[in-house]
């Protein structure tokens, strides 16, 4: 069969410093080669740090697969998106497309306030590579399905955020390119108009759509794709039927990552008033744990190096469900340290979950550090680190000695009070039961 | 988030999945994604095919660009006019600048009205490819598109802005003769150095916001190297030459032959053209030399 999209060994480096920081002025050059050429004349090279983002990537698609891109952050997903998108050009390596493409890394790009609704669609329709007369031709179809046919001509500065969502969404929903390339933006907006949006992209000609699909979002991906691509550290670890894949990734690389370090502080998550050090998770015994007994509490340690003085700094941490549900957020309010401008130093913080709280499963942690005034956000690691919630069945779980499967996001054992108000006889039963 | 249902169909598995491939795809790949050398030069074809998103980003500046103004387009003839009454009153009745037998008005809003058109095209594409950010970190098309729709929705501008010379033309009783018919060259070659300008201006400014604040500076030492307020006649003939170097210079004087009914000075045109061709090419390799990079510096 022959294939619709073939990677051939793609590769993507990124300068660090100098591509992936914000854009430099003259000045930022010109001092960088000064100082460049006096490390020279001192003997030594000066050295720019390299990272490929993506390294030897194969495969094939074939037309009317739909293919799912899976990883952790970093893995090289948003890269591998980027060139398929022809948005970035690859260092190394050949991609080639034998369709049509459209790419959806957001929905409603290009969107202006000040236009209409009307006016939008027509701009974003253009942008996302549709023919003016294509776009005519789909308008009303377009507008029936964004439900907004009485505020078309209102400028979308106007709209709410969810009419805003449910025009771009349309407009997408109605591209027919060959392939389809998406990105987390199906994540967003209201579940009911998202489902009708994918369906709408599902349902197309007879010979079906190739979709290339990178996400987060496992239980999307299994019910998506038929096939998934895992990757990490800008390579394909697994390529093959989505079950297969999925649970590697749930399993084997996020259940081991109990622990996750930065040992070059320049790298660290982090800016030049805070860095995140290391993440772990461990149990009440103090050992770092990957898998914690449900009835235990659980400690999340972050360490940080405070780099600049006079910042109030607050640490916290996210706990996530596999399915990518945020379960809460906690920060640190009300410790000693809570609202006290932190001296320069290496900082831990730990916070414990306690035990009968979590539900079974992966839970996964992310951590972020704040300033609330000015408020600035120092880092955000989202997936720093994750573990395993287990129920070992002993019977004194909120469980009880029920052994069949339990619902909701959290398990805690909560008091519960029976007590018998009132003494029927038998008879008495019957008469209530006749009357 | 996507919600997993009790309903939701088992994936299609390898065994079961449709026999998808087509005797319908192409033998030849509609498009390869590689390292390209930055000798490539900018892909004609490919922004023809894509022509008409630059028609809509042209719509899309002009439709903006004078929304929540009290005044809306009259600002296109507002510029000109007023810098036409302060060159008056300064270069014709204070310094006494003469104007060729032409009246003063008439002769620098001549000049004002291609160069303002130029001037705020620089401006406003040399910006182009830093405000449209959003655009090229998220979807593909050839980038040259940007400058090239900043250029043009200041054509409407202009056309704004003539309607008004004709106005003065009317008022002046001015002569037409069929030197008119050259000025849709004259616009043209005006615009392909605005584009050639401002693309290149565009490019570097994504790596070195530095431009911005340089435009402003290049446009107000440009607008006095150049015949705008004063005839090309009070240029020394020894520094004519040297002078006509400056690629306005021949098409602001092509401009007043063609309103003024003046003989061309074709010498001058030609230097300008050629010029303006070389900048325009010599910008298109430096802008596909610096576009790999833009979605990645940005």
């Amino acid at each position: 069969m022959r294939p619709i999209i073939k990677v051939e060994k793609v590769g993507k480096k990124y300068v660090l410093g100098t591509s992936k920081g914000t854009y430099l002025t003259l000045r930022d050059t010109l001092t960088s080669a000064v100082r460049a050429s006096f490390k020279r004349a001192n003997g030594r090279s000066a050295c720019r740090e390299i990272l490929w983002a993506l390294r030897d990537v194969s495969f094939e698609i074939a037309a009317g697969e739909v293919v799912g891109i899976i990883g952790r952050n970093g893995a090289g997903k948003s890269t591998l998106f980027k060139v398929l998108s022809r948005i970035t050009e690859p260092t190394t390596g050949r991609v080639e497309l034998y369709g049509r493409v459209a790419s959806l890394l957001e929905v409603g790009t290009g969107f202006h306030p000040e236009l209409t609704g009307r006016e939008n669609i027509f701009l974003n329709g253009a942008i996302l590579g549709m023919k003016r007369e294509e776009i005519a031709r789909k308008f009303d179809e377009i507008v029936a399905f964004a439900e907004l046919d009485r505020f078309i001509d209102t400028p979308v500065k106007r709209y709410s955020s969810g009419m805003y969502v449910r025009l771009a969404f349309a407009v997408a929903a109605h591209l027919e390119p060959e392939i389809l390339l998406v990105d987390e933006v199906l994540a967003v907006g209201d579940s009911r108009f998202q489902k009708k949006c994918l369906d709408k992209m599902r349902s197309v000609g007879h010979q079906g759509r190739t979709v290339v699909f990178v996400s987060h979002n496992m239980p999307a991906i299994t019910r998506l794709c038929s096939r998934a691509i895992l990757l990490d550290n800008g390579e394909v670890v697994l390529d093959g039927p989505v079950h297969k894949v999925v649970n590697r990734y749930l399993n084997s690389h996020l259940g081991t990552t109990a622990v996750r370090e930065w040992s070059d502080l320049s790298r660290a998550p982090g800016n030049e008033i805070v860095r995140l050090r290391s993440v772990r998770v461990s149990n009440d015994a103090g050992e770092v744990s990957e898998a914690v007994d449900i009835r235990r509490p659980v400690r999340i340690i972050t360490e940080y190096e405070v780099l600049q003085s006079g910042y109030e700094l607050l640490p916290d941490c996210q706990i996530s469900n596999a399915e990518g549900l945020l379960l809460f957020v906690t920060g640190d309010q009300r410790s000693s340290w809570g609202r006290r401008p932190k001296p320069l130093g290496r900082y831990r913080s730990t916070v414990v979950i306690p035990g009968n709280f979590l539900a079974e499963g992966t839970m996964i942690v992310a951590v972020a550090m704040n300033t609330l005034e000015p408020a600035q956000l120092h880092y955000m690691e989202r997936e720093a680190v994750a573990f395993e919630v287990i129920d070992t069945l002993d019977g004194d779980s909120a469980r009880g000695d029920y052994a069949g499967p339990v619902g909701g996001v959290v398990r805690p054992i909560l008091p519960w009070e029976t007590e018998q108000i009132s003494i029927y006889s038998e008879t008495e039963v019957s008469e209530m039961q006749t009357s | 988030m996507l919600e997993p249902t009790a309903t939701t169909q088992a994936p299609i598995t390898e065994e079961k999945r449709p026999e998808t491939g087509s005797p319908l795809l192409p033998d030849e790949p509609l498009a390869t994604i590689e390292s390209s050398n930055s000798w490539q030069v900018i892909d004609v074809r490919d922004v023809w095919a894509h022509r008409e998103l630059l028609y809509f980003l042209i719509w899309r500046d002009v439709k903006i660009k004078y929304k929540q103004t009290l005044l809306g387009a009259a600002w296109a003839i507002i510029q000109p006019l007023f810098t036409m009454l302060i060159f008056t009153l300064i270069f014709s009745k204070v310094a006494g600048i003469d104007s060729n037998g032409i009246p003063y008005p008439i002769f620098s809003y001549a000049g004002l009205l291609p160069w303002i058109f130029f001037a705020n095209s620089i401006n406003h594409s040399g910006n182009s490819m830093v405000s449209n950010a959003h655009l090229i970190t998220k979807v593909y098309f050839p980038r040259v598109i940007i400058p090239i729709a900043a250029v043009g929705a200041g054509l409407v501008d202009f056309a704004v802005a003539f309607v008004m010379f004709l106005v003065l033309m009317v008022y002046y009783r001015t002569q037409l003769t069929a030197n008119l018919l050259m000025l849709p060259a004259l616009v043209a070659l005006t615009t392909l150095l605005a584009i050639g300008v401002g693309m290149w201006l565009s490019a570097i400014n994504v790596k070195y916001r530095d431009v911005k604040f340089a435009i402003p500076f290049l446009v107000q030492i440009w607008m006095y190297l150049s015949p705008i307020a004063y005839p090309i006649t009070i240029v020394p003939q020894r520094w004519r030459l040297l002078y006509s170097l400056n690629p306005v210079t021949g098409i602001i004087e092509g401009y007043r032959s063609a309103f003024f009914a003046r003989p061309f000075d074709w010498m001058s045109l030609g230097i300008s053209s050629a010029i303006t061709i070389v900048l325009t090419g010599y910008a298109a390799y430096e802008f596909r030399k610096l576009e790999k990079g833009f979605a990645d510096i940005i």
